[in-house]
């Protein structure tokens, strides 16, 4: 039984795809797109494509590979690309998708649902299986080089070209981003306006993280979507989350349960968020937050 | 411009889901119904436009026949008219959802200038029903926008991708999906809750196709329901806080 996977160049993600292609057994055979991926597969297929993403054209290049290698799965990483390009070929083929899967046995996988909160079983009924890998969900295979690196140029038509990046606007950082943060320091309701995560950001500040926040705080106001930890807003993986008055409701937990520890400050013991956090304080955010700052300063000596 | 927003209605699962004995759904008695904010954003984008260029937002659901309550829900953001597409049956699966959408779209007198959908559903999360819509109506499809702006007819538009924001320019009509942090949606106020009980809604069944990806049962995910170190009450558990930050190496 054959495997195609699509990967990207230096995509973590990818190589956990490729990971979860390598355990169904048989020949993996790996796709990029314009430039050659670093992926120990046993044949990388380099589609020859100029220019800015188009997902319709990265369609075309797995669908070309499918009618030439006829594999039994085709996978992709669980990634906003993955999930677009292997749509398209869906549509295409008229075959099911199934997205963000943790686990293949057979004609059987095992997807996330609900940002990752609830697990389904499906059977998958086609001759040719479509699945993206859920993020994090598989340890990664190691990068590496593959055993035979062939080239092809796919036939495009104009209506594969016809969506296509046009232009790429890079935005000014500012300080930590979310995603890279080693802390993230998280507000919620419990916060009370946006005045309130002054105190979040000092202590985000001394500890060199980022400030996030959940969703009843961005339907607020109190903070931007951009700040938003969660299934619609950013997913984190810090070595340590602090989420200070947030309830934990399944929305918010989809977007931070991907962090090392995470530690709770509630004044409910029985918050929900408690499930989910290795620490918790309980008591008034608005002492204990700063009473940690002060005591972060004075254990510095500053 | 005519503006199409498809929605699904799901459960608000707050912090904890429950599954039904049988493990094929969510156990619902309890909880309320809504719909994903991907979508919600979407519904204000759809009224946005309408209000700056003119013309009608539809929206539509397929869905059991209490989803009339989000489409009223939505019409109270601003849509127009509701489209309530009866799903009979067991769960039906992004193909059978897709077909049934493009027939109902078929059969309207309007050409929708920009069928809207949300990125993925909060609740199965396929990440596919727009672009199934697109390729069946031969539209060109934009994922994930984040920023939007629709002028001599075409649509530019933007989605966040690391570093800053890749933009695509299409023409229409043309299929989006959207991602919360598009806008920030308005409350209704209670006359638009009103009125929208009174905009009509045209319900029908289309006929359903059976499930390639075929639901077999749900699971809880392993590792619920941990039980955290309380370090302490109050400001005083600062100390102990500070003493686990070093031990995880971050103070």
């Amino acid at each position: 039984m054959s495997v195609l996977v699509l990967v990207e160049p230096g995509d973590e993600l990818s190589l956990q795809a490729l990971a979860l292609a390598r355990s169904l057994g048989g020949p993996v055979h790996a796709v990029s797109v314009g430039a050659p991926a670093e992926v120990a597969a046993d044949v990388l297929h380099v589609a020859e494509l100029e220019g800015s993403y188009a997902p319709g054209a990265w369609a075309t290049a797995v669908t070309e590979l499918v009618e030439r290698l006829s594999p039994e799965v085709v996978v992709a990483a669980g990634s906003d690309r993955g999930n677009e390009v292997l749509a398209h070929v869906a549509a295409r083929l008229d075959l099911p998708l199934a997205a963000n899967c943790t686990e293949v046995r057979g004609d059987e996988v095992t997807r996330v649902r609900w940002g990752g909160s609830l697990l389904e079983q499906a059977r998958v009924h086609a001759p040719l299986k479509l699945l993206t890998v859920a993020p994090y969900a598989v340890a990664a295979e190691a990068a590496g080089a593959a055993s035979s690196v062939e080239t092809f140029a796919p036939a495009l038509s104009e209506a594969d070209l016809a969506v296509r990046v046009s232009e790429r606007v890079e935005t000014a950082s500012a300080g930590v981003s979310l995603t890279d943060a080693k802390v993230v320091v998280s507000g919620g309701r419990g916060v009370g306006s946006a005045e309130g995560f002054a105190i979040i950001e000092e202590l985000a500040g001394l500890l060199g993280g980022a400030v996030g926040c959940s969703r009843v705080v961005t339907s607020a106001g109190w903070r931007p979507h951009a700040d938003q930890v969660g299934q619609t807003g950013t997913k984190v993986s810090p070595d340590l989350y602090i989420a200070c008055g947030i309830s934990g409701a399944t929305q918010h937990i989809a977007g931070c349960k991907g962090a090392k520890k995470i530690l709770a400050i509630n004044d409910d013991p029985e918050a929900s968020i408690l499930a989910h956090a290795d620490y918790a304080v309980i008591g008034n955010l608005h002492e204990i937050v700063p009473a940690i700052s002060a005591e972060l300063r004075k254990a510095r000596g500053t | 411009m005519n503006v199409l927003i498809c929605v699904k209605r799901v459960p608000m699962t707050g912090g904890k889901i429950v599954l039904t004995e049988d493990e094929q759904a969510i156990e619902t008695r309890h909880l309320g119904f809504t719909i994903s904010p991907h979508e919600e954003c979407g519904v204000e984008e759809a009224a946005r436009l309408i209000e700056a260029h003119g013309g009608e937002s539809v929206v539509l659901t397929l869905g059991p026949p209490e989803a009339e309550e989000q489409l009223r829900e939505c019409m109270a953001i601003g849509a127009d008219r509701g489209i309530l597409l009866v799903a009979e049956g067991a769960e039906w699966d992004a193909q059978a959802t897709a077909a049934a959408i493009v027939e109902a779209i078929r059969a309207e007198d309007v050409e929708y200038d920009l069928i809207v959908f949300g990125n993925e559903s909060a609740d199965t999360g396929g990440y596919q029903v727009g672009i199934r819509v697109a390729y069946a109506l031969g539209l060109p499809c934009v994922t994930g926008l984040k920023g939007l702006t629709v002028e001599d007819g075409r649509a530019r538009c933007e989605q966040e991708v690391p570093g800053g924001r890749d933009v695509y320019v299409v023409p229409l009509p043309a299929v989006v999906t959207v991602k919360e942090g598009l806008n920030l949606p308005r409350y209704p106020s209670v006359p638009a809750k009103l009125r929208a009980q009174r905009k009509p809604v045209a319900t029908s069944t289309p006929a359903r196709r059976d499930s390639r990806l075929e639901k077999v049962r749900l699971a809880l995910p392993p590792g619920q329901g941990k039980s955290a170190e309380i370090l302490g009450h109050g400001p005083e558990a600062a100390p102990a806080v500070v003493e686990v930050m070093r031990g995880l190496g971050v103070a």
